[in-house]
């Protein structure tokens, strides 16, 4: 039930959220549900990081709630969050006419084209701790980057095969865009349908905003952040190792069964305390690249892991010609 | 005879790369077309793009190869008929060349005889020949960053290809590419004209079915349209010019296939931010031009280049989009700057010890240190040679210039660094003099870029130069070919310049050993800077490459002086007796070369010489030398030069009745003495002997 904001017909943002869910399950998506781990993005989230592995087609969306605390701004800033969310689509391998398909998913959200400056820029996403990169686009509505469009080429160092497309929409920004307001915490989250009372993003999310950031800045212990690192990286590397031995594991359960997952959920961790330390201040320039190298040895050994596992589990199809 | 198109499909391939591929694909269809034998005398190939195609079209193609004649030589008489009797050889070449044994004929060369076959060979028509041999031209196109798209397939390129059209005439040539054929149809403006394929009947019709379908695909009237709209847009603004901005005109003209221009504004308290902060944003991250009032101050407006032209519900809808957008934009660099000044730069020494430069070289507490002290013997040297500089001012400049790296603001819009430092500078209380060396110490960030504009800014960009240089190259990280990772060179270039355009009395072995920690290091660094004097003088000033090495031969540590002299010869090179003067300190440098290898001595001793021929030449030479000297001193340069031309016919006697090499040995060495004596007298503005004479 649309309302009027800035004098047309705007979705509110839990809108927002049903319509793309809706425009992607009904072109195939399988809808999941945000990871329940802490993600700097939407790629980070298992479902894509690990999915793009290996042979297996996959078709997958959710919102994912990603956490940058040097980003935080204690709620005081209108366009920069510790906690913003994105909604992300994985097309493996992406239709022919994947572009025009995003061009529709705009329109279904109610933006009309005719009336809007689009524009597809060049932008290589890329995240060099994951060994991940691809080529692709910001997509730029009136001068607002509002969707990361990538053709992923490089996953844990690994090439992909089938290659993948993601398309990360910002829903912050497009909420903001679409009703026309200047801050973020006025985009109207929610009506009543009866009484048609509307509840803000700030209502909802504000004091997280507060907090997280006071959290990041102020309080979290420089020292057990360290030490928090350092054991999440040995439980981590000590999985690996161990992942090793899959092969000669006694049998295809044990194999199945083997934790690559819960060795992932470790790297992210790590990865999350990084980002805490970050904002925190306390990693120097020279310590911050033998750091991001400590934690990419993580993901990248997950990936090669999991990329393993997936042969010795699952052996791959042929693919249709 | 007909026309030949070809474009090339493509998802929206990146802005920056677009002229040169454009540029490239048609050079390769030409040359494929020239290849083939199927261009026309006068034929014309013109190009076009946009970013979702790239289009070629070529005049004056032939629909069919012209049969082509061949000789083939095949193997000699001796080995082609054994006892009168065709060899097995001689089968094999007649075999080879597609004739009977009785058509083979004799050919007589330098070498012998040999059998030889004349070979005709049938023309084939031209939409096989481009049908075999296009794809791996579209497949050899460079692309800077490039992306596989289908399953087990190997092709790469810039993005996926959606559709081809190649056309000879009205025939479509079935050229095949990453699993696309071409066929006689492209597409149109995404939004504005929507997915529906076009038909293109002849390559004629090409341009004009795309502008009806809201694609203007020549670059040329896509930029001049941009050109003209945002001009008649910033009329509406009484006074007011839009900021040239040749590279961004580029960019938005390879971001649209139907361009139109619409002007927004900001709120003029914007305006407090400085200019600097403004522009980057607008231009760096939006895309944006900026807007100048009358007296060239920025106004509070924008120029945003759309890829659609809206309706006026659309265009307002735009604007205020893009206007929010940038409000939020300033917004983000206003609390930026506001929440840097709560700590002053002078304040933020302390944070640099937290900022690594290079691992091995510290923090860039620690650089700001040794700038320092380099920065202090540099102005020193300065006021030793009556270039005044304010010491102090140069000495607080190089202890803060890096502290803007730990602001907000630059972290925020690392191109602007050293700027912000010299706006907080000047924000902050400090002087004038420190503000601007802060601002300028980065510069000439290129070959076409200004130099400092105060002696103060000129001898921090040096110091901070000449600190880098010298530390890597004490690491042995000195650049290796094309790899220069820390832009050594670019520094490099950078103090030559600043030496030779702002004139500043200082040498180059002095700044090198300032810079480096030990001499074998300044050694080295001084060697760099040679070659960098070297690339100045050829690359960026454009004297010849002899004249440049005949100055470097007499010294290149005073970079003005160098530019002098070198300005110096090029303009008297010219001239006969030049020209004949320096043929002549080339054969005496011949000799004394020779003359050492053989293990001769030289030796001043005019008294020895007996000729008058060479008496004369020992008396004049050392006459002008004098003079010489005296225009050196003075830097008449060319007076200089003019001088020792008078010289010629004095050498020409000598070399015209002397025998240098005389039987007895005191007279040789007198003789190679005294040519020895000319050459050291002579060759100190340069060493002529390297001038090549003109053709």
């Amino acid at each position: 039930m649309p309302f009027v904001a800035n004098g047309k017909e705007a979705l509110t943002f839990q809108e927002l959220l049903f319509r793309l869910q809706s425009f992607w399950a009904e072109r195939g998506c399988v809808l999941q549900q945000p990871y329940d781990v802490e993600v700097g993005a939407g790629t980070m989230s298992p479902d894509t990081f690990l999915r793009v592995l290996g042979p297996k087609p996959v078709c997958i969306a959710y919102a994912q709630p990603s956490r940058r605390p040097a980003d935080g701004r204690y709620g005081e800033n209108p366009n920069r969050l510790y906690k913003h969310t994105q909604f992300q689509v994985i097309l493996k391998p992406p239709p022919a006419d994947v572009q025009e398909v995003y061009l529709d998913s705009l329109r279904a959200i109610g933006i009309d084209l005719k009336k809007h400056d689009l524009k597809f820029e060049e932008d290589n996403w890329e995240w060099p701790v994951g060994g991940a990169w691809g080529v692709g686009w910001q997509m730029m509505l009136d001068g607002q980057e509002i969707t990361q469009f990538t053709y992923f080429q490089q996953c844990g160092g690994l090439d992909l095969e089938p290659m993948c497309g993601e398309i990360t929409y910002g829903l912050e920004r497009i909420a903001q865009f679409l009703q026309g307001v200047d801050s973020i915490y006025d985009i109207v989250w929610a009506i009543e349908p009866d009484t048609g009372k509307q509840t803000t993003y700030g209502e909802i999310r504000l004091y997280e905003e507060e907090q997280y950031s006071t959290y990041s800045f102020d309080y979290a212990d420089v020292n057990k952040l360290w030490e928090h690192l350092n054991a999440y990286e040995a439980e981590c590397l000590a999985l690996l190792d161990a992942s090793k031995g899959m092969p000669e594991l006694e049998s295809l359960k044990a194999q199945r069964r083997f934790p690559v997952l819960g060795a992932y959920e470790l790297a992210l961790k790590c990865s999350h305390v990084f980002n805490l330390l970050d904002a925190r201040g306390a990693i120097s320039v020279t310590e911050r690249v033998g750091v991001m190298a400590r934690i990419r040895t993580l993901v990248v050994g997950v990936a090669k892991a999991y990329a393993q596992q997936q042969e010795l589990t699952a052996p791959a199809e042929a693919l249709p010609a | 005879m007909a026309d030949f198109l070809f474009e090339i499909g493509l998802e929206e391939v990146p802005a920056r790369m677009i002229a040169s591929a454009q540029a490239e694909l048609a050079t390769r269809v030409e040359a494929l077309l020239g290849r083939e034998r199927l261009l026309e005398e006068g034929s014309l190939v013109t190009s076009y793009s946009t970013p979702r195609r790239l289009a070629v079209v070529v005049t004056g193609v032939r629909t069919q190869q012209p049969d082509a004649v061949e000789e083939m030589l095949g193997p000699s008489l001796k080995v082609a008929y054994k006892d009168g009797e065709p060899t097995p050889a001689a089968a094999a070449f007649a075999k080879k060349a597609g004739v009977s044994l009785s058509e083979l004929k004799t050919v007589t060369n330098a070498k012998g005889e040999y059998l030889g076959a004349t070979v005709t060979r049938p023309g084939k028509a031209a939409v096989e020949v481009i049908a075999a041999e296009l794809p791996k031209e579209i497949a050899g196109v460079y692309w800077a960053k490039n992306m596989y798209w289908r399953a087990g397939k190997p092709e790469r390129f810039v993005r996926p290809v959606k559709w081809m059209i190649a056309l000879l005439g009205e025939a479509v040539v079935p050229v095949e590419f990453a699993g696309v054929s071409a066929g006689n149809t492209t597409r149109g403006h995404r939004i504005l004209f929507g997915a529906e394929a076009i038909t293109i009947a002849r390559p004629a019709e090409y341009l004009a079915a795309l502008e009806k379908a809201f694609v203007l695909a020549d670059v040329a009237v896509r930029r001049q349209k941009i050109r003209k709209a945002l001009d008649a847009v910033t009329r509406t603004v009484s006074g007011a010019r839009w900021r040239e901005d040749l590279e961004l005109v580029e960019t938005v003209t390879h971001l649209t296939e139907w361009p139109y221009v619409v002007l927004g504004s900001f709120e003029t308290g914007y305006l407090e931010l400085p200019e600097e902060v403004l522009v980057t944003v607008m231009r760096d991250h939006q895309k944006y031009f900026a807007v100048e009032d009358a007296g060239g101050k920025l106004a509070a407006h924008f120029l945003t280049v759309l890829n659609i032209e809206p309706d006026a519900e659309g265009l307002e809808i735009i604007r205020t989009g893009n206007e929010r957008v940038l409000s939020a934009r300033f917004n983000d660099a206003r609390f930026f700057w506001e929440f840097d000044q709560k700590t002053t730069l002078v304040n933020r020494m302390e944070n640099l010890k937290h900022v690594t430069f290079q691992k091995d070289l510290g923090s860039y507490f620690a650089k700001a240190e040794r700038v320092r002290k380099v920065a202090a013997e540099l102005v020193r040297l300065c006021e030793e040679r009556k270039t005044d500089a304010d010491a102090a001012a140069l000495d607080q400049a190089a202890t803060i210039a890096k502290t803007d790296l730990t602001c907000e603001l630059v972290k925020e819009f690392t191109e602007l660094q050293g700027v912000v430092g010299g706006l907080y500078a000047r924000a902050q209380g400090l002087s004038e003099a420190v503000a601007l060396a802060v601002y300028d110490q980065y510069l000439p960030a290129s070959m076409e870029d200004a130099v400092p504009r105060t002696v103060e800014g000129l001898l921090l960009s040096i110091s901070d130069k000449a600190d880098t240089i010298g530390g890597m190259f004490g690491l042995g990280l000195e650049p290796t070919g094309s790899k220069d990772p820390f832009g050594l060179r670019r520094a490099a270039n950078g103090i030559v310049k600043m030496l030779a355009e702002a004139k500043l009395p200082l040498l180059l072995s002095e700044i090198a050993g300032l810079g480096s920690e030990h001499s074998a290091t300044a050694t080295k660094v001084e060697q760099f800077f040679t070659e960098r004097v070297e690339f100045y003088l050829k690359d960026v000033k454009g004297y010849a490459y002899d004249v440049v090495k005949a100055v470097q031969s007499a010294g290149a540590d005073d970079v003005p002086d160098a530019v002098a002299r070198a300005q110096a010869v090029t303009e008297v090179r010219g001239s006969e007796d030049f020209a004949a003067i320096s043929a002549a300190f080339k054969r005496m440098k011949n000799i004394l070369t020779q003359a050492r290898e053989k293990g001769e001595n030289a030796a001043w001793t005019p008294d020895f010489l007996v000729e008058p021929a060479e008496r004369t030449l020992a008396e004049e030479s050392g006459r002008l030398a004098a003079w010489v000297e005296g225009q050196r001193r003075e830097k008449q340069y060319v007076e200089a030069l003019q001088t020792i031309a008078t010289l010629r016919p004095h050498v020409d006697a000598f070399f015209d009745k002397v025998m240098v090499m005389a039987p007895e040995a005191r007279l040789r060495a007198a003789r190679l003495g005294l040519l020895n004596r000319v050459l050291q007298d002579f060759s100190r503005i340069a060493d002529f002997s390297e001038i090549v004479a003109a053709g």
